[in-house]
């Protein structure tokens, strides 16, 4: 079963459409959506998408589901966090510096500030692959993947595909089963799916 | 490198789509999901719906509309017409759209801006905004509502500020003077808008050729571009466009 974390921050209705798309699912509806730290507890895969604020991520420490990620986590349980779902798998965002991250990746997470830039990215970018990995698997280096951010994640050594947008952050990250996209792969066509679809073969 | 969006552009009534591209192995040219499917596999980096439905009835439709052409489309999708409330939007986004664009009654209630942004995110809100010159320089634009036939007396360089600082995610701007002419986009107005706002700026009105798209890029300094008639005349479908525009040095994702 894969846990969809509802943390009331946007709609899901694109992300279960999309892994209902990618023919991977172990049975047709075989996802849920909670904010149950018990469902979570329970599950074979967790994603948790996310768009808007950093500081709707405190729900999750404050229901207790921040804990039951951390557990499942050290399990070996694969995680995908996508957006501020990736964002909140660093340290921390300037964007709420009073709510700190899960810390699996070194640095925080900040605003982009380069002159004459818009904010947000928004729109198509292209992804430059660090290394193979497992979420890219089968992904061209240069891919075009659909943004739309005001805050972004530093490279780091688990970076493994790199956006530019007035300077590199972390498009896709990964260290073993905790894992995150920048992008948002249910709207990303093709390259999305693939992605998604990589990480539910897992 | 950021590339240059170009949206298809679908206008629905009851359900239907009025004016579209015809694609030839559609055998429904009036089926929006068909169509927006069709775009997307072509290359259009965006799909909007726009409801020009205008009765109350049609709005259960527009649902119904929105939910099956969301159900197969995996780029992003934004909905826009008689959007009035927060609740409305909802609605909206629950049938599947990720952005919904409010027009008429942003202006009537900008608080609404706020509202929808705070609880579906920025990105979530698009304001559209028609302005009409009328000869007079860009800055002075004005804008106008109810599909243009009512004058606000707001600046419409102003009015986009406001909106951003409310929190909308980009602005859809429609050039009155331009609409239906095919002449080009008024790239004087996208570029005094664009650099009033740090949100990415939509260009719609007046494409009629591949051109008038590398201008709006260039001199317009739009982010993305609405297009809707062009695919009747002279260029068949966003491939073709894109390819185009590759020609002539503008960053576009070219479809495999």
């Amino acid at each position: 079963m894969i846990a969809v974390i509802d943390y009331k921050a946007g709609n899901l209705t694109s992300v279960l459409k999309s892994l209902d798309a990618t023919g991977a699912l172990d049975e047709p509806g075989g996802r849920i959506v909670t904010e149950d730290p018990d469902v979570v507890r329970r599950a074979d895969k967790i994603v948790l998408p996310g768009v808007g604020h950093f500081k709707a991520t405190q729900h999750l420490r404050e229901r207790g589901l921040e804990e039951s990620v951390r557990e499942r986590t050290a399990a070996g349980v694969p995680f995908l966090g996508i957006c501020v779902g990736l964002q909140w798998l660093f340290a921390g965002s300037t964007e709420a510096p009073d709510v700190a991250g899960l810390g699996a990746f070194e640095g925080e997470c900040s605003r982009f500030d380069a002159p004459d830039l818009k904010c947000p990215h928004v729109g198509w970018n292209a992804l430059a692959i660090a290394r193979p990995s497992l979420l890219t698997a089968g992904m061209r280096d240069g891919e075009h993947v659909y943004f739309t951010h005001s805050f972004r994640a530093p490279v780091v050594g688990h970076t493994t595909a790199i956006c530019n947008y007035g300077g590199g952050f972390s498009a896709i990250v990964e260290r073993d089963n905790i894992m995150g996209a920048q992008f948002h792969p249910e709207k990303s066509g093709a390259a999305g799916l693939l992605l998604l679809r990589n990480f539910l073969r897992l | 490198m950021l590339t240059k969006r170009i949206i298809a552009c679908l206008d629905v009534r009851d359900g239907r789509v009025v004016k579209g591209v015809q694609f030839e192995d559609i055998i429904d040219a009036g089926d929006p999901a068909a169509l927006a499917a069709r775009h997307a596999a072509a290359g259009a980096d965006e799909i909007v719906l726009l409801d020009i439905t205008a009765t109350h009835e049609g709005r259960g439709t527009l649902l119904d509309t929105v939910r099956r052409t969301a159900a197969k489309l995996f780029v992003p999708f934004a909905v826009g017409g008689g959007i009035r409330s927060s609740d409305d939007a909802t609605a909206v986004f629950d049938a599947g759209a990720d952005k919904v664009s409010i027009n008429s009654a942003a202006l009537s209630d900008p608080m609404l801006i706020d509202q929808i942004g705070r609880r579906f995110g920025a990105q979530a809100v698009v304001v559209a905004i028609d302005a009409r010159r009328a000869g007079n320089a860009a800055d002075a634009a004005e804008v106008f509502v109810s599909g243009g036939r009512k004058a606000t007396g707001r600046k419409a360089v102003e009015w986009a500020r406001e909106a951003e600082q409310r929190g909308a995610g980009e602005i859809l701007l429609t050039s009155m003077d331009s609409d239906g002419m095919r002449t080009g986009f008024d790239c004087e107005l996208t570029a005094a808008i664009s650099q009033a706002v740090q949100i990415p700026v939509i260009a719609s009105g007046g494409a009629g050729t591949a051109q008038h798209f590398v201008d709006v890029f260039a001199q317009g300094r739009a982010d993305a571009a609405l297009a809707a008639s062009i695919f009747h005349f002279g260029v068949a479908d966003a491939r073709a466009l894109k390819q185009e525009l590759a020609r002539a040095g503008v960053p576009v994702r070219l479809p495999c």
